[in-house]
């Protein structure tokens, strides 16, 4: 409760000086609005950016929830085969060293302007985090419960199932909490590369008409949802798998 | 599931690691149906023994043999019980007791598990999850989980080291007790456990282990037994002359 308070107060007090900021400076309303245009033009065009967003958490969501399944199988195929981790490790750490808006422009080369090519992005973007997450947890599980596990002569598929992945639970939470923050970024740039609908798509959209106050309040809408899915995400994860999360 | 009658185990040979030799000459003789003690200094490797033994991985190497007298491979009828509990934290009471069943995918009779629970003291908390048991309580459900197994070998590593005297002192009956029947190889750097408990006492040291007299059945003996004194004060003697 303390916490929330304190955000409000946090934004409340970054909205008074911005808005003190703008009156004193006076700069014109398409290098900077004030926080009430950007609230009014919220409200004026929010049919608008509720439908544009609609498409993004769309994106999202579907990117996500492929990305973590993804990751997670990676994970597992890289815990399971010595093979795999040997091929697959080396390529995946240097498949992190291309930025994913390098590859943007290709995407929508090759998927077209639709919603494919975001989803692609957005798991493109998650990919990594939760496939590295998972796997170190996997593979950090203590010494003493394998060795526990092979005196009570326990199979590798069962050893795995009942306390490699219980173990790495924590750090898989840990992997989707950030993919639940990525995930919106990879969509977006998807969007600003090429599209026709999304928040993304709205922003390129106001900055190039100049309605800075659209482009804002459409900032500020995908801050609000990106924040909500990680809230979310965080709490659904601690109330499903408490026992694992517990010290 | 195995056979219940338990074997003797024979451990000759010469232990040493890359840099060092751990033990130059041991002899153990780990007879059936009682309590075998491997008395020494934190550090000497005592673990490393029992480690090869139950056929885990060590930094050791063994010049020599672990045979039992029945011939049958020793690694997989043997349970192991720590210091450390060893309990699973995501997993209750319950869950721990019964982890090796599960491990192996083998059914199992919940009345013999709940009569295991309850011979250990632990029915009220057996919904519990580890981190909510007191440290005599989380040994508790070790020795059920080790009585779940119910192998008849069972290696011991100073499973009685952190609990304080009260506690100490129940336990040592209750286990004790509940591995009737079964050979235990008991490793532990305390005289007076070793002492109480064991009808085979071991003092290991670097150039060579010794086997030491110990007391005669029954076991276990007192924590106030005169006799019990005598010996503890005389292993001490020895495993400082052996040290130094």
């Amino acid at each position: 409760m303390k916490a929330i308070i304190y955000i409000v107060c946090t934004f409340l007090s970054i909205f008074f000086f911005w808005e003190l900021a703008v009156r004193l400076a006076n700069p014109p309303p398409y290098i900077l609005p004030t926080p009430y245009s950007v609230l009014v033009a919220f409200k004026e065009n929010s049919l608008l950016i509720y439908e544009h967003s609609i498409v993004t958490i769309v994106e999202v969501l579907i990117g996500l929830t492929i990305g973590i399944i993804l990751g997670m199988i990676t994970a597992l195929t890289l815990e399971i085969f010595v093979t795999a981790r040997l091929i697959l490790r080396p390529l995946l750490i240097f498949s992190q060293s291309i930025p994913v808006f390098a590859v943007a422009p290709l995407l929508t080369l090759w998927l077209g302007y639709g919603i494919l090519s975001k989803v692609v992005m957005a798991i493109l973007i998650i990919y990594f985090p939760v496939t590295s997450a998972f796997h170190d947890g996997l593979s950090q599980t203590p010494k003493r419960y394998l060795d526990l596990a092979k005196t009570m002569r326990g199979t590798n598929r069962r050893n795995l199932l009942y306390l490699k992945i219980p173990h790495s639970i924590p750090s898989l939470c840990s992997g989707i909490k950030l993919a639940s923050v990525y995930a919106p970024i990879g969509a977006v740039i998807g969007e600003w590369v090429g599209s026709s609908q999304g928040l993304g798509y709205l922003m390129i959209l106001a900055n190039g008409r100049v309605k800075t106050d659209l482009m804002f309040a459409s900032l500020f809408t995908l801050g609000i949802l990106s924040i909500t899915l990680f809230g979310l995400i965080s709490y659904l994860l601690q109330i499903s798998l408490s026992k694992y999360l517990k010290a | 599931m195995m056979s219940s009658t338990s074997p003797s185990i024979e451990l000759i040979g010469s232990v040493r690691s890359e840099s060092e030799v751990l033990f130059g000459d041991l002899r153990l003789a780990v007879r059936a149906n009682q309590w075998t003690c491997l008395l020494g200094t934190s550090g000497i490797g005592k673990s490393t023994i029992l480690r090869l033994i139950a056929g885990l991985p060590t930094h050791v190497k063994l010049d020599g043999s672990i045979k039992s007298n029945d011939h049958l491979p020793i690694s997989n009828r043997v349970s192991y019980m720590a210091q450390n509990d060893l309990l699973i934290p995501w997993a209750t009471v319950s869950a721990n007791v019964s982890l090796g069943n599960k491990l192996r995918g083998e059914k199992f009779s919940p009345e013999k598990k709940l009569k295991i629970i309850e011979k250990v003291g632990l029915m009220d908390h057996k919904k519990k999850y580890p981190f909510q048991l007191s440290g005599g309580q989380r040994q508790r459900a070790a020795l059920a989980r080790t009585l779940m197994e119910n192998t008849p070998i069972v290696l011991l590593d100073e499973p009685f080291g952190s609990l304080d005297s009260n506690t100490r002192e129940e336990m040592i009956d209750l286990t004790f007790e509940s591995l009737k029947g079964k050979t235990v190889l008991f490793v532990t750097h305390d005289p007076h456990e070793a002492a109480r408990l064991c009808e085979s006492i071991y003092i290991l040291g670097r150039q060579k282990t010794t086997s030491n007299r110990s007391l005669k059945p029954p076991f276990p003996k007192t924590y106030s037994d005169k006799l019990v004194f005598d010996l503890q004060y005389s292993l001490l003697e020895k495993i400082k002359s052996n040290r130094s």
